[in-house]
Order: structure tokens, then C-alpha cells, then sequence
């Protein structure tokens, strides 16, 4: 007779054999790989695979596998240094339509992935991962402040009625902005005005020749600093959101002088795609459409623009006009989502405005029924080129109208923009625009591969660590709870391939303080077994029959280990949410562990001890 | 085998003033040391520098961190850049990087970093340096403060309704014993405090109070069990029957944490050596202070006893 049921052996039984399945894929250890992924002109087929294997082969190169998916191909190799000098000569064969970028290929069994079963991925201080040196562009904030100045300027002095000629940005950035009246009691009372709207500014009057009487309205020099300390600011905290968004963990995100970024991301399976999107400054600008057609034919054949008008070119290539003014622009976006637009089915993006972006969209398509209005996608990429054996940055800009229509009715806040190529640009381009928009655009200066931080030798160290005290542990239990603790011993391991295969299952990246997490983990798991043998150790000693103290035991003991693992859960509750670098990733395998604990130092340890004592006449215990 | 007599009965109440009195000591001491010389921040809290430095033929990762560690930089992140000949190095600036004012003088960074380089390697040429911010700002801080009052809240609620209001009391206030004397510790030995020994400290705040539930566990059940509960009586049996727990258990615990500071190398020293202070901490101060606090406080067997046996109305009804 056992008072352990039947239902709970098999409970036991078919847990410790999921954990075993989905803890086996962390065996396989990746390879590491060279990816390539088409750019926008470029397709990947079956040619694309042989001009690269050719290169490879023509450099000796000794690949181990080559997989070809739809988007990407994927070729293999024995090591590192291997991968490197394939990774040069795969460049060198494919030029400027391709990315090629350093990846790691997972040898996990496909039976495995099909259960979902995978590796935990690795942080950077085990594995190394890519690194990005990143440069804030701060003339762009310069220009774009002194011509938002412009504008206001201009609207300031029209709501005052004071007469103007011009108001336009001064020749040199940060010179600020020139406003030429007509009279000097304007001026003055512009300057009045200015400095009463925009404290910020500070104005000076100019040449006067004739009737045209300057001012300058100058960005004060702490302002101008605070403007890029800010920029810089808003663009880490975007970047922050955009690798959240990629569900990197445990990235490093730091300033690095006064207008640098340094990013480095572990565990990124796709290199190219990460880089799309950290570095990438697309961002959507809304214009009033300008002219009739036959205009922009005519401009775009003769090359002579109207002053107030911006040429571009639409996804197929055709003219269009647009008006030099912006109503509205990415950085006035509170939230973006993709989805189809329901009569057309096409791809399209959601949009949700500020209050100040919502009240400009309002004004504008208010006063602009019937008239068109152009939706500009633009992005902004860095090339690096070599020249004269240095290194040479061009920031090049793409700007495509992607939907061009007449405003068929008023709105504000929300919308949709359509005229998408695909779902997949839909969906990229909002997740862009949710990550928040850059302060400045940010050039990627640097892009490399980089090794562990904490170097092999330190990894090995960990390791073996690990072992010894897991060791240690085991034979303390052993010695000194004899039966019992081989018992919890059995259970100590399974806990350690349960908590591996749910660390995996949630996808968890392992880091070394996440390897001193397990450590403490095994250490404190052994606090439920201790605390069921002392009790049985109690019972006998009060004179219970072995039967009667092994059920007393387990049952007096399973309150406290109750409230004792509860606190602790609370607290490693607490560690989860703080959610930054390493705090996290040690309060996830805490709190998992916690959990995995309870199950197998009471059920299991229960379970192969009713085996063992259940059915037979028992003197003593070996406890 | 058996270490502890089982049948020991020692006075752990009757010490409660001088047990109290040294717990208060060491915590106005701790606060003390924490004030006047503070922690010893680390990379991850303060920024520091960043250094690029090229060779010309291949190097190791680990030879570049002994020779800075030759010259003092201990704590250096050393990682290779994309080949075998290049390295960036971060750490936090020594005190010949600083100028007379005690800010970083750039050039002054150069000078050192190259001579402690090339002291090793002659090849090492220093590309760049530059400063860098910490890993973690502000946030993490107002983030730690919400954690922090969210677990004091969490674990004292749960207490107070498993429990009694005074043990939720009695508990918190050992737990801010035991992180301000670990703290304390780490301040007075100078230790580096970066993000691992933050979650280390935390993990100690999970720990002592794991350890302290047990004990009030049993003296839950000894009240409800005796008859005729004297609270010195019962709090003193209560913490001899589950002495052996508390110390095999911080035992088996410190063994895991003892392999990790001996063998697990510099990076994960930080965190065992501050677990081991917090066992230790947590287990005396589980064993010598929160018992007594409880007593302080004035528990006893009508506060424990179920609604029910209390109220003989009550449990006359079906």
C-alpha cells in the first residue's frame, strides 16, 4: 500500500521526460555561419548560391552546410577564424546588392525544432555578438531647430500683423535665423515679440540698408548645447525601444562621448536584419500636393522647380510635386500599427498623432478637401567607401512618394497610409515608427563582430565552478542523509534539467551572473529536502513507525516549504520586473528555478520514495 | 550521521539583549560605512572609458587582461574585435587618468593604457579612447526603488495574512538588518559594486528571508500545539528544532557559493563572495535577532490560535 496515487507517478514521469526533450537542444552547440541577404535590387536564388559557393571554393574555403530559404542563404563553417576570411571572400564576389553578415547556424535536429524545442541563446559575455558604433548627426539637429524657428517666426509675426519682407535661416548653420522688416519701430516690435514667444532666442539687430531693416534671432549657445545633449538622449532612448521591439535581451546601449553610441547585441540570429533596424532613420513626412501633373512632368523635363515646391518621384518612377512644407512628420507620432486596409485589401500602416501633430493634420485637411496630399517615405543609409586609403562616409538619402491622393474627407489623430509594397514593409515600417523616431538621424560608423567579453578562460572557469559545487552539494546529501539524500540528490538533477529546458522554452539568454543564478538556485533547492528529512528525522525520533514518519514528514514539512518558497518568489518576482542587463536574467532563473524546485524536491523526491519504502514492512529508515 | 544534538536546548532568548544590541551596533556601524565611505561603484553604475587598441600580430583576450591587471586595471572588460589583432577595452579611469580637478584627462588615459600594453606586448598600438556612460542610468535606480518597495510590500502582506501582523514586522525589520550589514560589509572591504553584486544583494534579501520563514513556521505550530505556551518557552524550542535546518542548509548553500568564489574565476567572485556574507548574516541573524524582535513585540498563543477554536460560537456552528 502506498499513499503516493498512481495519477502522480505519471505526472512525474511525464514531466521529467518533457524536461529532458526540451533541455536536450542546448547539447548542440551552433556553428558559426555566414548569412546573405538580398538588398533591394538583389534576389536570392539558386545563382546567388553558386557565385558565392565559387568564391568560396576559389579562396579554398571548406564550407560544412549551405541552406537556401526564401529570403536568405545561409553557408556554415568549422570555426571562426574559417568563418572571418569566408565572410571577406563572399563580399568581395557579391558587391553592393548583398548583406553579408556573420551569423550562427543551429545544429539542433529538425524534430527537435518542430516540437519547439531550441537552445537558450547565449549573452554577450559567453558568446560575444555584434557591436555598433554609432555617430548622431548633430548638424541635423542644428538645421532642423533654425528651421522650425523660421516657421514659427514667420507665423509669430503674422498673428501680430507685423509687416515682413523675408524670414529665412542664415546662410551658416547656427547663425540663426534673419527676419528683414520694413521700418525700425517693426523691428523693435518684432524683437519684442520674439523675445516675449521664444526666451530661447535672443535677438540682434542687423545692417540696415534702405527700407530693409535685419534682425537675427540667434539660438542661445546653452540651448543649442541642450538641444544635442537632448537629441543624443532621445536617440539611445529610441534605440533602446527599437531592440526591445527586435527582443534582444540583455543588450548594452551606452553613450559614448558626446554624440556616439555603442550597441552590442548577443545572441542575434540575423545580423543584417538588426542593423536594418537600428540604424535605419526611416520615418514617413506628410506634404500638400502641388500643381497639376502636367507641372511636374514639365519640371522634372526642364529641371526648373517652383520656389515653394519639392520634386519627387513616385514608387514607379513618375513625377510629382510636392509642396516644400511638412504638416506633419515622424517624430509626431505617438503609435503605429500594420495591418490591410479593409476595401482594398493592400498593405497599409495605422498612424496615431500627438495632440500637436492631430491639431496641424486637422487644420490642414480641413481647409484642403478635394486637394492632394503626398505621404514621402524617407530613408537615410550610410555608405562607407574607401578612398585614398581612408575611410569615407556618405549619408545617402532615398526619398520615394509612396501614396499620393486627394483628401477625401477631414481627420486628425488617427489614420491610414497605404500604398505599401508589401506586408512585410508594412509591418517594418510601423515597428520603425513605433520605436519611437530618431532625434537626429544616426550613421553607423563601426559594425563588427565581437568576441566574449568574459574570454574562454573565464567561461571554462564558470563551468567548472558550477560542476564542483554541484558535486560538493551532492556528496553532502549523500553523507549525510544517507538514503534520503541520494534521494534528493536524483531530484537535485532533475531540477537542474527542468530548469534548463523551461529557461530554454522561455527563451532566456544564459550569461554568467545567469550561471551564478543556477548555482544558488541548486544551492537553496536543496533547502525543501533538508527540511522533509529533519522532519522525518523528528518523527522517528518521537517514535512514529517509518511508514507513519515518512507521510508525517512530508506533510508538516510541505507548509513551510510553501510559505518559505512564496516569500522567496515574491522577491525574485521583484527582480523580473526591475527588468534591466543581467538583474533580469538572474531574477528569471531565480523565479524559475524557485518553482522548478518545489515540483521536484517534494513530488518528485516523494514519488521515488514511496517507491522504494511503499508495500514493505519497514524497521528503520535510512535517513 | 548527525551533526546537532537534537535534544540541545539552548537559551538563544536569553541572549536577546546582547544579540539585539550587537544586531543594532552593526547596523548604525553599516550605516555608518555606507555613508562616510560609500560603495565602491563599478563600470556598470559610473561610465568610464573605452580604449581601441590594435597589434600587429595575433593576441589572446586574456593576456590583454593581465597585463592592465599587471598594472592595476583589474576590472577591465577585454573583448577581441572582429579578428585576432584588435581589442576594446572599458573600464573605469585609475587615478593617474585624472587631472589635478579629478576629471579624466583623455591624453593622460592614452599614456597609461599604451605603457601598460606595451610593458607586456611592444606591438600594441592604441587606436582610440574615449569616455563612455554607464550601462545603466537613472532608471535602474528609480526601477530598483519600485522593486525594492514592492518586494517589502509583497513579502510583509503575505506574512501578515499567513501569519500575524508581527511576524511580517519582525521579519522586515532582520531583512533590513541583513542588507545594510552586507552592504556595510561590501563598503568596508571596498569591494567593486557592480550589477552582478546588485542582484547578488537581492538574492540575499530572497535568502534570509526564506530562512527566517522556517523558523517562524515552527513557532506557529508550537504555539497552536501547546497547551500552556510560555513565548520564551516556545520561540526558544522553536529555533533549537530547526537549528540543524537553518545551518545545513546555509551550509549546503555557502559550498555552491564557496566553488564559485574559489574556482569560478573574476567575474562571478563579486557575486558568490557577497552571497556568502549575506548566509552568513541571514542565518545569525535568523537564529539570534528576529526571534527576539517577535518577542519584542509581544507574541503570543491567542494571536496564533485559528478564528474558529477561538470563538467556540463559531465552531459550534455547521
Amino acid at each position: 500500500m502506498s499513499d503516493f496515487p498512481r495519477w502522480r507517478y505519471f505526472l512525474v514521469a511525464i514531466v521529467l521526460a518533457l524536461g529532458i526533450v526540451y533541455a536536450l537542444p542546448n547539447v548542440f552547440l551552433p556553428q558559426p555561419a555566414v548569412q546573405v541577404t538580398a538588398n533591394r535590387n538583389g534576389v536570392v536564388d539558386q545563382a546567388l548560391e553558386q557565385k558565392a559557393l565559387g568564391a568560396l571554393k576559389q579562396q579554398n574555403i571548406a564550407y560544412q552546410s549551405v541552406e537556401l530559404k526564401n529570403d536568405h542563404l545561409l553557408v556554415s563553417f568549422g570555426n571562426a577564424d574559417v568563418q572571418k576570411s569566408a565572410g571577406d571572400a563572399i563580399k568581395a564576389a557579391l558587391g553592393d546588392d548583398y548583406t553579408v553578415a556573420f551569423n550562427l547556424r543551429s545544429t539542433v535536429p529538425h524534430w527537435l525544432s518542430m516540437i519547439g524545442a531550441r537552445s537558450m541563446p547565449l549573452g554577450l559575455d559567453l558568446q560575444g555578438g555584434v557591436h555598433f558604433l554609432m555617430e548622431v548627426d548633430q548638424n541635423d539637429v542644428v538645421d532642423k531647430q533654425e528651421t522650425r524657428y523660421a516657421d514659427d517666426i514667420r507665423s509669430l509675426l503674422r498673428e501680430k500683423n507685423i509687416r515682413y519682407d523675408s524670414v529665412s535661416r542664415n546662410a551658416v548653420r547656427g547663425q540663426g535665423v534673419a527676419v528683414i522688416l520694413r521700418s525700425a519701430e517693426d523691428r523693435t516690435a518684432a524683437a519684442n515679440a520674439i523675445a516675449a514667444e521664444y526666451p530661447d532666442l535672443s535677438t540682434q539687430d542687423g545692417q540696415v540698408t534702405g527700407d530693409r531693416f535685419v534682425l537675427n534671432a540667434v539660438l542661445r549657445p546653452d540651448k543649442l548645447r541642450e538641444i544635442s545633449l537632448n537629441a543624443v538622449r532621445q536617440n539611445l532612448g529610441t534605440l533602446r525601444n527599437r531592440i526591445n521591439a527586435l527582443g534582444v535581451s540583455e543588450p548594452i546601449i551606452q553613450q559614448q562621448g558626446d554624440s556616439r553610441i555603442i550597441v552590442e547585441l548577443a545572441g542575434v540570429q540575423d545580423t543584417a536584419e538588426a542593423k536594418k533596424l537600428i540604424g535605419a532613420t526611416a520615418t514617413l513626412e506628410y506634404r500638400a500636393g502641388y500643381g497639376t501633373p502636367q507641372q511636374a512632368a514639365d519640371a522634372a523635363r526642364t529641371g526648373s522647380v517652383p520656389p515653394d515646391a519639392r520634386l519627387y518621384k513616385d514608387r514607379d518612377g513618375r513625377p510629382i510635386l510636392l509642396s516644400k512644407k511638412i504638416i506633419v512628420t515622424g517624430d509626431q507620432l505617438v503609435d503605429a500599427a500594420s495591418g490591410a486596409d479593409q476595401q482594398s485589401g493592400s498593405p497599409m500602416v495605422s498612424v496615431t498623432l500627438n495632440a500637436a501633430g492631430a491639431k496641424k493634420m486637422l487644420d490642414f485637411t480641413t481647409s484642403n478637401v478635394g486637394k492632394p496630399m503626398g505621404v514621402v517615405y524617407v530613408e537615410r543609409v550610410v555608405e562607407t567607401k574607401v578612398v585614398d586609403g581612408k575611410e569615407v562616409r556618405t549619408p545617402k538619402i532615398t526619398e520615394e512618394v509612396i501614396n499620393y491622393a486627394t483628401i477625401n474627407g477631414v481627420f486628425g489623430k488617427n489614420f491610414q497610409t497605404t500604398g505599401l509594397r508589401s506586408a512585410k514593409e508594412a509591418s517594418e515600417l510601423a515597428l520603425l515608427l513605433k520605436g519611437g523616431s530618431l532625434a537626429a538621424p544616426i550613421d553607423i560608423v563601426e559594425e563588427r563582430v565581437i568576441g566574449p567579453s568574459l574570454g574562454q578562460d573565464n567561461i571554462e572557469k564558470g563551468m567548472k565552478a558550477v560542476l564542483i559545487g554541484l558535486g560538493l552539494v551532492l556528496l553532502a546529501a549523500a553523507i549525510y542523509y544517507k538514503l534520503f539524500g541520494l534521494v534528493a540528490d536524483v531530484a537535485l538533477f532533475f531540477n537542474l534539467v527542468i530548469l534548463l529546458a523551461v529557461m530554454s522554452m522561455v527563451g532566456v539568454t544564459l550569461t554568467m551572473p545567469g550561471i551564478a543564478g543556477i548555482v544558488l538556485t541548486l544551492g537553496m533547492a536543496i533547502d525543501a529536502n533538508v527540511l522533509i528529512c529533519e522532519r522525518v528525522r523528528e518523527e522517528l525520533r518521537n517514535g512514529s513507525t517509518p511508514l507513519a514518519s515518512i507521510r508525517a514528514g512530508y506533510e508538516k514539512a510541505w507548509a513551510t516549504i510553501l510559505d518559505a518558497n512564496v516569500t522567496h518568489l515574491i522577491a525574485a518576482l521583484a527582480l523580473t520586473t526591475m527588468g534591466s542587463g543581467p538583474i533580469r536574467g538572474f531574477g528569471v532563473t531565480l523565479l524559475i528555478g524557485i518553482l522548478t524546485s518545489m515540483f521536484t524536491s517534494v513530488t518528485v523526491t516523494h514519488a521515488i520514495t514511496a517507491l522504494i519504502h511503499g508495500g514493505r514492512k519497514l524497521k528503520t529508515l535510512s535517513v | 550521521m548527525e551533526i546537532f544534538n537534537h535534544n540541545a536546548n539552548v537559551n538563544f532568548l536569553g541572549m536577546r539583549k546582547v544579540s539585539i544590541g550587537i544586531a543594532v551596533l552593526l547596523m548604525l556601524v553599516s550605516i555608518a560605512l555606507i555613508a562616510t565611505r560609500g560603495l565602491n561603484y563599478g563600470l556598470d553604475f559610473t561610465g568610464g572609458i573605452s580604449a581601441e587598441v590594435s597589434y600587429q600580430q595575433p593576441v589572446a583576450v586574456s593576456d590583454v587582461r593581465e597585463a592592465l591587471a599587471k598594472a592595476g586595471m583589474e576590472h577591465a572588460v577585454v573583448q577581441s574585435l572582429g579578428g585576432t589583432k584588435e581589442v576594446s577595452i572599458r573600464m573605469q579611469p585609475t587615478a593617474a587618468m585624472k587631472d589635478a580637478q579629478g576629471r579624466v584627462n583623455l591624453d593622460q588615459v592614452s599614456a597609461v593604457v599604451s605603457k601598460a600594453l606595451q610593458a607586456a606586448r611592444p606591438d600594441a598600438l592604441l587606436k582610440s579612447r574615449s569616455s563612455v556612460s554607464s550601462q545603466v542610468g537613472d532608471e535602474l535606480r528609480s526601477d530598483g526603488t519600485v522593486a525594492a518597495v514592492f518586494v517589502i510590500l509583497g513579502i510583509g502582506l503575505y506574512l501578515w495574512v499567513r501569519f500575524e501582523r508581527r511576524f511580517a514586522v519582525a521579519a522586515l525589520a532582520t531583512e533590513v538588518h541583513d542588507v545594510l550589514v552586507t552592504l556595510g560589509v561590501l563598503a568596508i572591504t571596498g569591494r567593486e559594486f557592480d550589477l552582478t553584486v546588485l542582484a547578488s544583494v537581492l538574492a540575499v534579501i530572497g535568502y534570509s528571508i526564506n530562512d527566517k520563514v522556517v523558523v517562524f513556521d515552527r513557532i506557529r505550530e508550537l504555539f497552536r500545539l501547546a497547551r500552556k505556551a510560555e513565548p520564551v518557552e516556545v520561540l526558544n524550542r522553536s529555533i533549537n528544532s530547526t537549528l540543524s535546518r537553518t545551518i545545513i542548509t546555509s551550509l549546503f548553500t555557502a559550498i555552491t557559493m564557496a566553488a564559485l568564489y574559489f574556482i569560478g574565476g573574476s567575474v562571478v567572485q563579486g557575486f558568490a563572495i557577497t552571497m556568502l556574507i549575506g548566509i552568513l548574516v541571514g542565518t545569525l541573524s535568523s537564529i539570534f535577532v528576529a526571534s527576539p524582535i517577535l518577542l519584542w513585540l509581544g507574541v503570543s498563543k491567542k494571536d496564533l490560535m485559528p478564528q474558529t477554536k477561538e470563538n467556540p460560537e463559531l465552531a459550534r456552528r455547521p
